[in-house]
């Protein structure tokens, strides 16, 4: 009946023309345009992946100069953290948080067209870098100084747009906490709300806890670098080992940040598709939350070589080790979730079970690196490329890849072409292990990070990822001929799927323009309450 | 458990470097997989009781991990065949067990115990550079390493050597596969005693480096403005490689590490040859 209501509201739709993406203040049209800009970003970094995969294909060097390959590394993780992932992530909040807890719209809707337009001006900002004298940043994703200092003309631009895509971040973060805490259904009591709700909940809270600090860390580097300051130049007084204890208060809750919204997806796909409620919601709410009071507290566990202090040692290592816990936990209710289920394989399914199992392998990993000792083995070298990229590509990109699967028919009103999603999820699954399983052998062997070029007895392995990395760029052109035809299939149900939980699944689909202008009823949406 | 020495590149290298020829057939893979010099999987057991300990802490997670592993996937597999709509299964309508929660919290916090308590042993060991024999000031810079024995008087320049700088570049026309320890040999390597503590005492001239030798477990930031501290001690004789650790600039994969342990005698007796000549050394043997 509330849909019915808003279907006749309809009268205002959206303006015509550019005008539309430009002005908009709609949850559904914003989080269309954050999810269309982290994919063409994700295209944009994985054409710089595949620059890099090329470049080590085979020792000696064939395409670039080592200062190109720098530049390389570093635009890569940028863009894919700041402009693909996040995006991402914030895309789906944007698009079905409102859908979720029955709200008609985020609560900050001029906010939220902000915040998405800073991040066109941000990377812009960043890829103008390219053409500069002196190229783009070449010091790492984690602009450790003294190094970052000898960035060229692309050092304030890399401050300004971090500074600008930390600003973007805590804008859609405040949106989220807002709409979340003050825009529920009436009978949606906060540990009734789904799992992506919970989670994306959690992150955003993280997301302004860490961004100023990051903002923070970046413009002492501006200061040291134009205005005689010396916080990280010891020939001033100043640690450079500061820098990296402050950037790493930011990085570690970062990853959460990146991984928790996919945890959130994963929570609403896997009951789906086994017919079987989420097993465990509390207990996942409370694993969620433990991970993130804990990624306050590891950070220095990516300072194991730094020289800190036998005790700031210990304890980091046994606080990182502790992280195994909630997320096991996690793991183990998602296994529960599928026990004695009645499982079907569609590709949301297949990409979130491809996340359970590959995601593990890097928390396999993640736990090997958190023993400091081995670690000391283990740090700077391809092994820990190896796990971060099992974490976020099988991990982060896999539960976007699911998310966006499960959520297609409900945006487009279409069912997407299903034997071009599984294709998809086959190639990208092959792939994306033959490129980085090898990465463990590779810096177990001794391969450090970061290098254009390396000692003959890592060729073959080396060799190995790169096959794989070019074979998964290209399975990615399967999901964009599944976008471009995603109009094309069956129209889909209003519930698309034969038993999803959800206020989204009560909506037609595809959603209308404005939705639950009044809020929705218990009695009338009963099953959608879980 | 000594393959290392041949089969590594931490270990003296020969003709392992040139053994893989052809690796752009599939053909070209298995002859080069049964060389045993590509291929590397695992971590090298290193020549220090440190790097030992490392290397067995190493294997004890790994374990741990796949009994882990084997348990959940197969868990999770089982599920996969049995829990099916296409095999008839009708869902079950559970959501939720304290006593299930309980446990797959404790018994992970048990495991992690076991890990922990080794973990930390070593680490404290690790952290114990006291009374050393011998202390070298490892100096970083972009990009070269700086050594200077601390009571013998020696110091000097050590990097990338000839056959790999003329092999590196873009263009250079040779095949990395006939350059001998390409990219990880050096000039002049640091020297050290067998059987001797050796303490590194790191620091930097410019950016941060990171001063990394597996065979010995060491790796240590070296940090301008810093001195960082590490030690060794070396149980076998031989040549043993590794790389800077730490991204220092566009250089930074060209900044190899080698060093020689001998016999305490040829120790003294290369101290004594490097002291004679050891300040034209320093001075003349820089290079840009």
């Amino acid at each position: 009946m509330t849909v019915a209501a808003a279907a006749a509201h309809d009268d205002h739709g959206p303006a015509k023309g550019i005008k539309r993406w430009l002005f908009t203040t709609n949850h559904k049209d914003i989080g269309t345009m954050y999810l269309i800009f982290s994919l063409i970003m994700f295209f944009a970094g994985g054409a710089m992946a595949l620059i890099i995969r090329s470049e080590l294909m085979n020792p000696g060097l064939q395409f670039v100069h080592p200062e190109f390959f720098n530049q390389m590394t570093t635009m890569h993780a940028l863009i894919m953290v700041f402009g693909a992932v996040m995006p991402a992530f914030v895309g789906l909040a944007n698009w079905m948080i409102p859908l979720m807890i029955g709200a008609p719209d985020m609560a900050l809707p001029r906010m939220n067209n902000w915040s998405f337009w800073i991040l066109p001006v941000a990377f812009g900002l960043l890829g103008s870098t390219l053409f500069m004298p002196g190229g783009a940043p070449a010091s790492g994703w984690t602009m450790y100084p003294p190094l970052v200092l000898q960035t060229g003309d692309a050092f304030p631009f890399l401050i300004f747009s971090v500074h600008l895509m930390g600003l973007s971040s805590i804008m859609g973060a405040i949106n989220i906490i807002v709409t979340i805490l003050n825009m529920r259904a009436p009978d949606m009591w906060l540990l009734k709300m789904p799992m992506f709700v919970w989670t994306w909940l959690i992150t955003a809270y993280l997301l302004i806890a860490v961004m100023p600090v990051l903002a923070g860390a970046v413009t002492m580097l501006l200061t040291d670098q134009f205005f005689g300051t010396s916080f990280f130049l010891a020939a001033g007084g100043g640690d450079p080992v500061m820098f990296q204890h402050i950037f790493w208060f930011f990085g570690h809750p970062e990853v959460y940040i990146m991984i928790l919204p996919a945890f959130g997806v994963v929570s609403e796909i896997i009951p789906t598709f086994s017919r079987k409620p989420l097993f465990g919601h509390d207990s996942m709410v409370y694993a969620a939350s433990c991970i993130a009071f804990l990624s306050f507290i590891v950070w220095a566990h990516h300072m194991f070589t730094v020289g800190m202090p036998l005790s700031g040692q210990l304890f980091f290592m046994f606080a990182t080790m502790l992280i195994a816990v909630p997320t096991g936990v996690k793991i183990f209710n998602w296994i529960a979730t599928m026990w004695r289920g009645a499982m079907t394989f569609e590709t949301p399914m297949l990409f979130s079970l491809g996340f359970v199992f590959l995601f593990s392998i890097g928390g396999f990993s993640g736990l090997m690196l958190a023993i400091a000792p081995a670690d000391i083995q283990y740090h700077d070298t391809y092994f820990v490329v190896a796990h971060f990229h099992y974490v976020l590509v099988p991990g982060s990109v896999f539960a976007i890849m699911a998310g966006a699967y499960f959520w297609l028919p409900k945006w487009t009103g279409h069912m997407y072409n299903e034997a071009a999603g599984k294709l998809h999820f086959w190639l990208s699954t092959i792939f994306v292990n033959l490129t980085f399983f090898p990465m463990h052998f590779l810096g177990l062997a001794g391969m450090p990070r970061r290098i254009p070029d390396y000692s003959t007895q890592f060729a073959d392995f080396n060799w190995l990822a790169s096959v794989g990395a070019i074979g998964f760029g290209l399975s990615q052109l399967v999901f964009v001929y599944v976008l471009v035809t995603a109009k094309k299939g069956a129209t889909a149900t209003d519930r698309v799927w034969e038993a999803p939980r959800g206020l989204e699944w009560t909506v037609p689909s595809p959603a209308p323009y404005h939705t639950f202008d009044t809020p929705p009823v218990k009695r009338v949406h009963e099953e959608a309450f879980e | 458990m000594i393959q290392y020495k041949t089969t590594s590149v931490w270990g003296p290298q020969g003709e392992q470097s040139m053994i893989r020829k052809s690796f752009l057939s599939l053909l070209g893979l298995i002859s080069a997989s049964t060389a045993q010099a590509d291929w590397a999987l695992n971590m090298p057991r290193g020549v220090t009781e440190l790097s030992a300990e490392t290397y067995d802490l190493h294997m004890m997670v790994f374990w741990w991990c796949v009994a882990i592993g084997v348990v959940v996937f197969g868990v999770m597999i089982i599920s996969l065949i049995k829990h099916r709509k296409s095999t008839g299964a009708e869902p079950a309508t559970f959501s939720h067990s304290t006593s299930a929660e309980v446990l797959w919290t404790a018994i992970p916090c048990v495991i992690l115990l076991l890990m922990a308590v080794p973990a930390a042993e070593t680490m404290i060991r690790l952290e114990d550079s006291r009374d050393p024999d011998v202390s070298i000031v490892v100096t970083g810079y972009q990009w070269k390493w700086h050594y200077k024995y601390q009571d013998e008087g020696v110091e000097f320049y050590s990097s990338l050597a000839k056959p790999s700088r003329e092999a590196r570049s873009k263009g250079a026309g040779i095949d990395p596969f006939t350059v001998e320890n390409f990219l990880l040999d050096v000039d002049r390597p640091l020297v050290v005693p067998k059987g001797k503590k050796i303490r590194i005492l790191l620091t930097s001239n410019d950016v941060n480096h990171a001063w990394w030798v597996p065979a010995f477990a060491i790796k240590r930031d070296a940090i301008p403005g810093l001195v960082n501290e590490a030690w060794f001690r070396a149980e076998e004789t031989g040549t043993f490689r590794g790389q800077c650790a730490e991204l220092c600039g566009k250089d930074h994969g060209y900044m190899p590490i080698v060093v020689e342990v001998v016999e305490p005698d040829a120790y003294q007796a290369w101290v004594e040859t490097r002291n004679d000549s050891g300040a034209q050394v320093a001075q003349t043997e820089t290079r840009p």
